[in-house]
């Protein structure tokens, strides 16, 4: 169920925004994600930005695997 | 059939149309012709090889990024003639006009039918007109019929396939199929995807005239790769397999497929040719394809394999292996 | 996307598949998915191909489309026949059979049926087409639920009187309950749903490793997220641990989205809901709250055929994961995806639709 994707937003006013994914465009609302900012990127479902994406989390779980893969070999 | 209507999905591409074109027109009008299933019917007249084929338009909407219901009318035609190994030549085109259809807009159809037949090298050579009172069709319906000339020699023959031949594809997956949808009220979705909407006459024209390893071509339209794929090896010995991470699909349909759940191989495409090819003349093929600007993303994407009979494989960008069938008819964005 | 291209590079779910192979099980495992979305993207990418043979993974009831009772539908497809009406639906629900018919073939009988990939869509549909009387078919889970609560926010903010909403939304946790507690039921692991955790926070799960001793943890939808997932769910039972665990840290807080929630608490209340295959389960749905009754579609009077399933239908075994899709007699033969029998058949993250369109081996 719920098929949600990260889309980056471009910009926002108070209840909508615009999110952008490799170079498709699409009007959502906002009011599930508030503290959204221009540059986040936002998790998409039918239309609302369900959660802000914490990239930097994104970012460090990467770097686990790639150390996983260094030990390993 | 259980059904008591004709719905949507009898017209979608997937099995349900073809069990239904097989129960009901096949059936009805058997002949050895026609009983291919082919993009074209090859005629063999006194002297002449003709390939013969016909197809009707209905899209909405009728405009569309990158191409009109006439450009596509045009091309799907010239397409389904020049995947028969066809030189393609003259067309009809009949009209189904709904009373109150806008003069300018049926203008810019027609234009671009006129300019897309030049392109081609096809001449429109015949053709009807009725109009229908106001809600009897939506705006425009075309069909168009064209007949081709098969050149002596042609080897092309879906018997001719074996295990170990290449399979390409002359560029990226799914443009048509979601620029239209794109298009469409309710989605929303703002995009740079045009339609590839194009006559493959002169491409393909220009690998045959080359190399003589082609075997089968389709072009993939309604049902996308997954549809020609299934077609190909469906009843046959061998079986298909191709690599995900190979198949060329842009960035932009990617994200729009992740976001509505559509899988960039069931969309549809109106300028792109599904080749399989003897797999020593492969690399010169692709070659061939690269230097035309209709086929230079044009991509070697998998195999014919020995087995499993009649199944059509992808094996997945993260290397696990699983089955690619026909869409479910027609293609629903889900949120789930 | 392209810091995030990680999530499903080739090499990094090879890697963890290679952990998942030297972790020492005491025995095979089952791991249960209750998130479609799971479903598809483990068919998608072919991930059963790269586990151990210890290792299966089985589909819950995570799919609303699979979940949603046949009576459902069939008040849908009465609703459609009323005058002016225009029935709104996500694109999951509309082939999915009622009783006698589905969407799909009202729409082609000549109701009208239309598909928004948004029901703030469907609300600005209404605005700008008064005439119409547009009933969105609300159904799905946590996460679908507060993006429904605040689209009928806004209908009543705005005062839309042609808008209303009928309601099948669900909540997870009274499902999970009912089904870890029946009998036969024989799960080793429970991938949580990583968008509703998204949406309810991860408490709402605790009681699965506390009441049945289940390892749980929640998962994202890459390949990469649910090869780790699978991997913590190993290692919790090699440790003889049972805990929720968190795997989409990225996106899951501890305590979810507290908009989100309170959108959901505003909006609907809990009510008893009845689940295809699990019959009625005690406040495991949302209703529409007294208060909103003006947009709630459930009170327009219309008759409505009583509700069967058709015969030799296994779906509810097939959502309680206690036979394969494939076990059922009707599979690929009497049903498809084209002519669905059951519900699982429909949706693309339906159980057997999954295995229908992606199960590499022979049918």
């Amino acid at each position: 169920m719920c098929l949600a994707i990260p889309m980056k937003l471009l910009e926002r006013d108070e209840q909508r925004g615009t999110v952008e994914s490799g170079g498709a465009k699409r009007d959502v609302m906002l009011t599930l994600t508030p503290q959204a900012k221009t540059g986040d990127y936002v998790i998409v479902h039918a239309g609302y930005a369900l959660e802000v994406l914490d990239e930097a989390e994104a970012l460090r779980t990467l770097e686990l695997f790639r150390e996983l893969g260094e030990a390993g070999e | 059939m259980s059904d008591s209507v004709v719905t949507l999905n009898h017209g979608a591409g997937g099995e349900t149309m073809r069990g239904f074109i097989k129960q009901l027109f096949i059936e009805s009008f058997a002949n050895p012709l026609l009983d291919t299933l082919a993009d074209a019917a090859l005629l063999n007249l006194p002297g002449t090889r003709l390939a013969f084929t016909t197809d009707s338009y209905v899209i909405k909407p009728v405009e569309f990024p990158g191409g009109n219901i006439g450009k596509l009318a045009v091309c799907g035609t010239v397409n389904d003639l020049a995947v028969m190994g066809a030189k393609p030549l003259y067309l009809s085109a009949g009209f189904i006009l709904e009373e109150g259809l806008d003069y300018s807009r049926l203008e810019r159809i027609v234009r671009a039918m006129a300019k897309t037949a030049r392109e081609a090298g096809v001449e429109i050579v015949t053709g009807d007109t009725k109009v229908v009172p106001r809600g009897e069709c939506d705006g425009i319906f075309i069909n168009t019929a064209g007949i081709g000339v098969v050149p002596q020699g042609n080897g092309l023959s879906p018997l001719l396939v074996a295990p170990g031949d290449a399979i390409i594809v002359s560029g990226t997956m799914g443009d048509h199929g979601l620029a239209v949808l794109s298009a469409r009220e309710g989605l929303s979705f703002q995009t740079q995807i045009e339609s590839d909407c194009a006559p493959l006459g002169d491409l393909i024209g220009g690998v045959l005239k080359i190399s003589p390893g082609v075997k089968w071509m389709r072009d993939p339209t309604r049902g996308g790769l997954a549809a020609v794929l299934t077609e190909l090896s469906e009843g046959q010995p061998f079986g298909v397999l191709i690599q995900e991470a190979a198949v060329p699909v842009r960035e932009d349909v990617k994200a729009v497929c992740e976001l509505l759940g559509f899988d960039p191989l069931h969309l549809a495409n109106e300028g792109k040719v599904v080749m399989v090819v003897e797999e020593s003349a492969a690399g010169g093929v692709l070659e061939i394809l690269k230097t035309h600007p209709l086929g230079k993303n044009a991509a070697l994407i998998g195999q014919v394999t020995e087995g499993p009979a009649g199944v059509v494989r992808v094996q997945t960008e993260v290397g696990g292996v699983r089955r690619l069938q026909r869409p479910a008819g027609e293609l629903l964005p889900r949120i789930c | 996307m392209s810091a995030l291209s990680g999530y499903r590079d080739a090499e990094n779910v090879r890697r963890i598949a290679a952990q998942i192979a030297q972790v020492e099980l005491p025995r095979p495992v089952r791991f249960m998915e209750v998130c479609g979305g799971h479903t598809a993207a483990i068919y998608r990418f072919a991930l059963h191909d790269l586990l151990p043979d210890a290792v299966r993974l089985v589909s819950g009831p995570g799919c609303p489309v699979c979940v949603t009772a046949n009576d459902f539908v069939d008040r849908a497809v009465a609703l459609a026949q009323l005058p002016d009406v225009t029935i709104a639906t996500f694109g999951d629900l509309i082939r999915v059979p009622g009783s006698s018919r589905s969407l799909a073939e009202a729409r082609a009988r000549g109701a009208d049926v239309r598909v928004f990939y948004s029901s703030a869509d469907a609300l600005e549909f209404a605005k700008t087409h008064p005439e119409r009387r547009v009933i969105f078919l609300a159904i799905g889970f946590e996460t679908t639920a507060c993006t429904l609560a605040a689209t009928l926010a806004a209908a009543v903010q705005s005062g839309t009187r042609n808008f209303s909403m009928l309601c099948a939304l669900k909540t997870m946790p009274e499902a999970l309950r009912t089904l870890f507690s029946a009998p036969g039921v024989q799960i080793d692991g429970l991938i949580l749903p990583g968008h509703v955790t998204t949406v309810t926070g991860m408490a709402e799960f605790d009681f699965v490793p506390r009441e049945f001793r289940i390892p749980c943890a929640v998962s994202g939808f890459e390949p990469v997220d649910l090869m780790e997932t699978i991997l913590m769910l190993c290692r919790q039972i090699e440790q003889k641990r049972a805990a929720v665990e968190n795997q989409y840290t990225r996106v899951v807080r501890q305590d979810g989205n507290p908009h989100a929630q309170a959108l959901i608490a505003k909006m609907f209340e809990p009510c008893d809901m009845p689940w295809r295959g699990f019959g009625d389960i005690p406040q495991s749905g949302l209703a529409i709250r007294k208060e909103f009754a003006a947009w709630d579609a459930a009170a327009i009077p219309v008759e409505v055929e009583p509700a069967r399933e058709h015969p030799g239908c296994r779906c509810g075994e097939v959502l309680r994961g206690m036979i394969r899709p494939k076990d059922c007699a009707l599979f690929g033969k009497a049903c498809t995806p084209e002519q669905p029998r059951g519900a699982c058949m429909v949706s693309s993250e339906g159980a057997c639709a999954a295995v229908y369109h992606f199960a590499a081996e022979e049918r």
